[in-house]
């Protein structure tokens, strides 16, 4: 980020936000406005302040849940995994040591850490927001500078609410269609998809991204949560969008968010916060949205995606040797044949949720295509809501009796499938089509075999038991 | 984290490159909850083997390592350098350390001191011609001395200071404290809170 001449948001937050302007080699010195905190990357931290002897400084400014372990089946038995369960008492622990205000499983605020920041209007716009989780960047969403931390990180924002850091550089993508919206049947889990396999799984690296454009513009605030969450997926530090009316009425009488006069001002400062005309970005990259179509993964790295409509790669016809390799190797680990079209490829499971697809708008639009429809024989169908409130607010919509009566499961909040560290995994060998974020081998099982998609493609793949999108099923 | 000013120990001759942090402290050790007690971890697939020196005395009880070129590569785990030290090290010698582990090892409090490779020769045969030697690691002077033997080490001047000082990542950032009193008296009173 240069520090002359108008500004990116990015570089607006982060000046807002210096404690203290590093000299020469050091660097800057960011005061943190939000901590969220779970049982997978804090029970270290924790030690280390016990060690130390050092409290947590702002326990007003950190808030803690659990996710990545807890079952989503028999909520009330104790979870009978030894290590996730001495990582969640552990979190227990130390939450009621340390005085950090904590959602444990069963709590109504309770869900994954991403769900639950925003939900609770948390996340606002201009934020610095830090969890030891790399998908915090969905909290730039909201306009927030938002980015996932290390264990050693975690223990230094709770005992300073600060964090030394480097400025990132940033990088513009602009998305923009004719109407300024997405053809029917394509999301903003397509647009990420598509921006993933266009700059790669190390394009981001180094930067911010700051997603622009009529198509940017005209997105609810969940569908840009899931752009924004899978900015890491890109390589980047974090992900931002300016906040505008979208964001201001999301936020509008959420509990945490500011009230009455408070409100009026706060929206006032929100209003500044957006790159300025002639704000430089360090790289650009434009989408024409208006040739975009349902993306899905087909390897091992979310970078490897293609429009539905096309085919399994050949990887004889990749140049890159490094590419080539990799793409023999995903498909081998997929058990995928080059030539074979994307629509036939048979499932065994599809996962709705996750803190990228496991928003009420999500289960919303799965549960129309799913409604009047059956799964498919032979297909395992888990919908998880991404919080506690989600579930609530799914269940009296009755959107969990779409679900039950098509065949699917209704679950309670977590990560789950998301990935392997609680019960709900694929077998070995197993086919996903998942609507999280990460199709790595072994993410959600050993020897899992996951296909990344949006949640109407979820939907429909599950009716047809091949990989599809809503259009196949008319 | 305790000053760094001079050390003197037993010192371990490890003639092996690459010890990469899997071999340092396995994956398996990753799952725990604390911050201590990794000494169990270290080296641990190698001290299956009774004559792997940590298994022998006097070596048992050394305190600065001397390894072979290209220490602490492969994954970032902290895990690595708590392992060390948890297991009684406050030396590890080599001639190349990875930079994660070069960076992790500061935060630690643990001395990474880069010798020339011959230097290394000289140590690991002074060591294995006289188990039980101690050697004097001295942080000012940036020196190893062992019996009539002194050699110079590297060490960047910023590390250096900070383990002279006995500073970590969070020490370091509280010299700042007023900074960031300062800052926060300064924050408007509607940004959000987690309680209340
Ligand atoms: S849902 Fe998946 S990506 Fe999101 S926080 Fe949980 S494990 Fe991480």
């Amino acid at each position: 980020m240069g520090s002359t001449g108008r500004s990116t948001l990015a570089e607006k937050v982060w000046n807002q936000h210096l404690v203290r302007k590093g000299e020469g080699q050091e660097p800057d010195l960011l005061y943190i406005d939000l901590h969220l905190v779970h049982e997978v990357t804090s029970p270290q931290a924790f030690d280390g302040l016990r060690l130390a002897g050092r409290p947590v400084r702002r326990t007003d400014l950190t808030v803690a849940t659990e996710d990545h372990n807890v079952p989503t089946l028999d909520v009330l038995a104790p979870i009978a995994d030894p290590v996730s369960r001495t990582q969640v008492e552990t979190l227990r622990r130390n939450c009621a040591e340390f005085g950090v205000p904590l959602y444990p499983m069963n709590h109504a605020e309770q869900g994954i850490v991403h769900v639950v920041g925003p939900q609770l209007g948390l996340t606002q716009p201009g934020l610095t927001v830090v969890c030891g989780d790399s998908h915090t960047s969905t909290h730039g969403a909201f306009g927030a500078m938002a980015f996932g931390i290390g264990t050693s990180e975690v223990e230094h924002v709770l005992a300073t609410q600060t964090l030394p850091l480097k400025q990132f550089k940033t990088m513009a993508i602009n998305v923009n269609s004719n109407t300024g919206r997405l053809r029917p049947g394509v999301t903003s889990k397509d647009v990420i998809l598509a921006i993933i396999a266009k700059i790669g799984t190390g394009g981001g690296q180094g930067y911010v991204l700051e997603y622009r454009g009529n198509v940017i513009e005209n997105l609810s605030m969940e569908a840009r949560m899931t752009i924004c969450n899978m900015s890491i997926e890109a390589g980047a530090r974090a992900g931002m969008i300016a906040p505008d009316e979208t964001t201001f009425a999301y936020l509008h009488g959420r509990d945490r968010a500011p009230k009455g006069e408070d409100w009026d001002a706060a929206v006032e400062a929100w209003r500044e916060l957006r790159s300025d005309d002639d704000a430089v970005f360090d790289a650009e990259v434009d989408i024409d949205a208006d040739t975009l179509t349902p993306f899905v993964t087909w390897g091992t790295n979310p970078g490897q995606g293609l429009p539905l409509a096309d085919r399994v790669p050949d990887p004889e016809a990749i140049v890159d040797e490094n590419e080539r390799v990799a793409a023999e190797r995903a498909l081998e680990y997929m058990g995928l044949e080059a030539g074979t079209p994307l629509r036939d490829v048979h499932v065994d499971t599809v996962f709705v949720g996750s803190c990228t697809n496991g928003r009420i708008e999500d289960l919303r639009s799965v549960a129309e295509i799913i409604q009047g429809r059956k799964v498919a024989d032979g297909v395992r169908m888990l919908v998880v809501p991404g919080s506690m409130r989600v579930r609530f607010q799914a269940e009296e919509e009755g959107l969990d009796k779409v679900f039950t009566d098509a065949g699917a499961e209704w679950r309670s909040a977590g990560c789950s499938m998301c990935l392997g560290m609680n019960p709900d995994q694929l077998a070995p060998g197993e086919r996903s089509a998942s609507t999280s974020n990460r199709n790595f081998e072994g993410r959600q099982g050993k020897g899992g075999r996951t296909h990344l998609v949006s949640p109407l493609v979820a939907a429909a793949t599950a009716v047809r038991g091949t990989l599809s999108s809503p259009e196949d099923l008319n | 984290m305790d000053a760094f000013t001079t050390h003197t120990g037993i010192g371990v001759p490890l003639r092996r490159s690459n010890v990469d942090t899997d071999q340092i402290i396995p994956a398996v050790y990753l799952k725990r909850v604390t911050r201590t007690g990794f000494e169990d971890g270290l080296f641990s697939a190698w001290r299956n083997d009774p004559t792997f020196i940590l298994n022998t005395v006097p070596f048992d009880h050394g305190s600065v390592l001397v390894a072979g070129p290209d220490f602490g590569t492969g994954s970032s785990r902290e895990h690595a350098v708590w392992a060390l030290l948890d297991y009684g090290f406050r030396v590890v010698i080599s001639s190349r350390f990875a930079d994660i582990f070069r960076g992790n090892s500061a935060k630690g409090g643990l001395l990474a001191a880069e010798v020339a490779q011959p230097d290394v020769e000289l140590l690991w045969k002074l060591l294995e011609n006289q188990p039980g030697t101690e050697l004097t690691v001295d942080l000012r002077e940036k020196t190893v001395q062992a019996a009539d033997l002194t050699v110079p080490f590297d060490i960047d001047d910023y590390t250096r200071w900070r383990l002279l000082e006995g500073l970590d990542d969070i020490g370091l950032t509280l010299r700042h404290a007023d900074a960031i009193a300062a800052f926060e008296a300064a924050r408007p009173g509607r940004l959000p809170t987690t309680v209340g």
